[in-house]
């Protein structure tokens, strides 16, 4: 929910510059809209035309703002009200939240790539040689052995930096008590260096120094598709968080509004918070009559009223008045944070999910292990000799080390997110997919998942609509609204005056005319149904329309396609019976209940998990929360709430529901992708090692093997592309 | 035979060369932003360079 902010009445917003030790400041902007050159120069030119500011750079792929000012009171507000003024809003950024974004981690993976490429590629130009002495070319030993020695020195500083991505993780893994993935990778590497370096040594033929840089850059490129499938999506919910702006407008004792970011505000501050405005901390009305939206935090539809005197949460939707607050809770203490702590919970239960590669790498890694030993023990035990017995196992080691595991399944993942991605669907994690492929249940919250959560006319007297549409588009309240979209553009009523929880009153074609309640318009006694507003002319007939949370259009489709991929479907809402018994008949759901506390659902989850379901759970509000952490996997809509969003493994933007049986069929055609990879490299690994135990393997043939297994597994990962279309 | 031990070398330092030149790269903040650079040419002035 974004702030409006206008120069009159700037609210201070210090709070989210980033003082420099030189005096200078720097603030960053999360800015919507900006997406050509035009746009780039335009803003560029404007904000840096401000007085105090030094420098202004737009980062047009992540849609980031930075700007330096030249003294530590730069005025943040100016630059967010001149970037509005050309039409781009924008939303600053938490310093520690900016911070946070910068990614180190992929930096250090891109250059341990590029380390890995180099050394890959130079000591592979010394082994060409070595290998074509294979054929019984003319290649003296004393030339050999400088090819070898040559290899050795590029390749080894290569190896040992562009390793250590794998090394730390398996350490990390063994002092846990497991072998993850890179145990063998982290093994192999390390043998073959040294057994290359004793054959170098002693002047033998078979060192493999390059397999084991060109094994590294290969699992590189599977390890940095990975992170960056991560980082991508954290980067997104980041924006998103800025966007939903954790900043409440605090006034202080002198009267001055200041705009702080959440954490900092303390119990007892006065908080004002306009219409649009999302309530910031549980607090006191200490002034103003409005109507509150609570259906992200209960699922309810209908709005609540408030009056000074009444409590209200965290997360709920100031409709209509403005409300001063009386801050009773620090954001952490807030109602929120008992939820917080369920979805924390369910979040450590997550954890606990064992990857795909990581599941195969546990049958994987005492299997090769064991025949690797088994192998030096036959060599030795059938008079080979130590040194050759080592060479064979060492050899088995490196020709099956697990490229197939490593660069597998992050490519299927990756090309699979990024066909959800131009769907509209963002992915957190490969993990997510891994989970959403086992999926056999699925829970939908009502309100704002399988109904569009805003409401929409269903019941209204012909033509009264076009009388009634002039008052209605001068107010802000959301029924209103809904009846003006309905009318479509047109003229606005003069004079207006709007009565917080009550309705307008205004002028049309010097007509007087009120509408709002039923007892606004002078109907005392009409039970008053909270989706209702009355329309009348000052001493005229009443009108009455009618308005109900609309289902998505697609939701019936939806339903029917999840039943088709043979999944079971139950609904859990916070609304009342009336309104989800109607859903669920509409929408032929047997399955369902209604009036639901969050704890309710986290438990329903919970049972379900016990009987061995896998359920998918998609909501959005803050009552789902700590069921989407609980469930096997998540989702929710983009207009969730950011906690729900953080708490889903898949966000999808867009009206469309059929997001949901999409992302299905992508993740279970990904799940298959990397199980047919899993094959094909059991087989490929079926034939290598008989090979490697009878000796067969050379360096030429390792190294022709490894790329050639990593090309047939990427090549399949690339057959996503087509996965999931209709 | 002697050529090898002089051209070896020199390849090698060439390697390094383009690995220096692509970890200065990356330093230098050049994949921060590529649909920006890409926008940024068609730019007037182009007083506007990477800090």
């Amino acid at each position: 929910m974004a702030l409006t902010y206008d120069l009159a009445r700037a609210p201070d917003l210090s709070a989210f510059l980033r003082k420099e030790k030189d005096g200078t400041a720097h603030l960053e902007l999360l800015v919507k809209g900006a997406r050509c050159a035009a746009c780039m120069s335009k803003i560029e030119t404007a904000v840096a035309g401000l007085p105090d500011v030094t420098t202004a750079r737009l980062n047009l792929t992540e849609g980031r703002l930075a700007v330096r000012f030249a003294s530590s009171r730069g005025d943040a507000s100016r630059v967010i009200a001149t970037l509005d003024k050309l039409g781009y809003p924008a939303t600053p950024f938490d310093p520690a939240k900016a911070a946070e974004a910068h990614d180190q981690e992929s930096r250090r993976l891109i250059l341990a790539l590029a380390v890995a490429g180099f050394g890959a590629g130079n000591a592979m130009m010394f082994s060409v040689p070595v290998w074509a002495g294979l054929f019984g070319q003319e290649l003296g030993p004393a030339t050999r052995s400088i090819m070898l020695w040559l290899s050795a020195i590029v390749a080894t500083p290569c190896a040992i930096y562009a390793g250590l991505p794998f090394f730390e993780s398996a350490w990390r893994s063994l002092k846990a008590g497991k072998a993850n993935m890179d145990v063998p990778i982290s093994v192999g590497v390390i043998l073959t260096l040294f057994i290359s370096f004793v054959e170098t040594f002693l002047n033998g033929r078979d060192a493999y120094f390059d397999a084991a840089v060109s094994l590294l850059f290969l699992l590189l490129i599977g390890r940095w598709l990975d992170h960056r499938l991560r980082a991508r999506a954290r980067s997104a919910a980041a924006d998103l968080l800025a966007l939903q702006a954790p900043a409440a407008t605090v006034l202080g004792a002198d009267g001055l509004e200041r705009v702080k970011p959440l954490s900092e505000v303390a119990v007892g501050e006065r908080i004002l918070v306009r219409p649009g405005e999302r309530i910031p901390v549980d607090g006191f009305v200490e002034d103003g009559v409005s109507e509150l939206d609570n259906a992200l935090l209960t699922g309810e539809t209908a709005p609540a009223d408030v009056r000074p005197g009444d409590t209200c949460r965290a997360g709920a939707v100031n409709l209509t008045g403005q409300l001063r607050i009386l801050a009773i809770a620090r954001s952490e203490d807030s109602a929120v944070a008992a939820i917080a702590r369920l979805v924390e919970a369910g979040a450590q239960t997550k954890s606990l999910y064992v990857r795909l590669a990581d599941r195969a790498a546990s049958i994987y890694v005492p299997v090769i292990h064991s025949v690797a030993a088994l192998t030096f023990l036959g060599g030795l035990a059938f008079g080979l000799g130590p040194r050759e017995a080592l060479l064979r196992a060492a050899a088995l080691l490196i020709i099956t080390c697990p490229c197939a595991l490593g660069l597998a399944v992050p490519a299927v993942q990756i090309t699979a997110s990024a066909r959800l991605f131009r769907k509209g669907v963002l992915v957190k994690s490969g993990a997510a997919l891994e989970r959403l492929a086992e999926v056999d249940h699925v829970v939908f919250d009502k309100t704002g998942v399988l109904t569009e959560g805003r409401p929409r006319l269903i019941e209204a007297p012909a033509q009264a609509v076009a009388l009634a549409a002039p008052l209605a588009r001068a107010s802000a309240h959301p029924l209103a609204r809904a009846l003006a979209a309905e009318a479509g553009p047109g003229l606005r009523a003069t004079d207006v005056v709007e009565t917080p929880g009550q309705g307008v009153e205004g002028l049309i074609d010097g007509r007087r005319a009120r509408l709002g309640r039923a007892s606004f318009v002078g109907l005392d006694g009409v039970r008053g149904g909270e989706t209702e507003l009355w329309f009348a002319f000052e001493g005229d007939t009443r009108v009455r329309f009618r308005f109900s949370d609309q289902l998505r259009p697609d939701a019936a489709q939806t339903i029917a396609d999840l039943r088709a991929l043979g999944l079971t479907v139950e609904i859990l809402s916070g609304d009342l019976e009336g309104p989800v018994a109607r859903a669920a008949q509409t929408l032929h759901v047997d399955q369902w209940r209604s009036g639901q506390t969050p704890q309710d659902k986290a438990a329903e989850i919970d049972a379900l998990t016990a009987q061995g379901r896998k359920v998918l759970m998609v909501g959005d509000g803050l009552n789902d929360t700590a069921a989407l952490a609980k469930a096997h996997a998540a989702m929710a809509p983009g207009a969730a709430l950011d906690a729900s969003q953080n708490a889903a493994d898949l966000v999808f933007s867009g009206e469309a529901l059929s997001a949901v049986a999409d992302s299905i069929r992508v993740a279970r055609a990904a799940r298959s992708r990397a199980l047919e990879n899993f094959g094909f490299s059991a087989l490929y690994n079926l034939g290598a090692i008989p090979l490697a135990m009878l000796g067969f393997v050379n360096p030429l043939i390792a190294a022709l093997a490894m790329s050639g297994s990593s090309l047939v597994v990427t090549l399949n990962a690339l057959r996503m592309h087509g996965a999931g279309r209709r | 035979m002697g050529i090898i031990l002089i051209l070896a070398p020199i390849s090698v330092a060439l390697g390094l060369a383009g690995l220096a030149a692509f970890w200065w790269t990356l330093r230098n903040g050049q994949y921060d932003d590529p649909a920006g650079d890409a926008a940024r040419i068609l730019m007037e002035d182009s007083d506007n360079r990477i800090s």
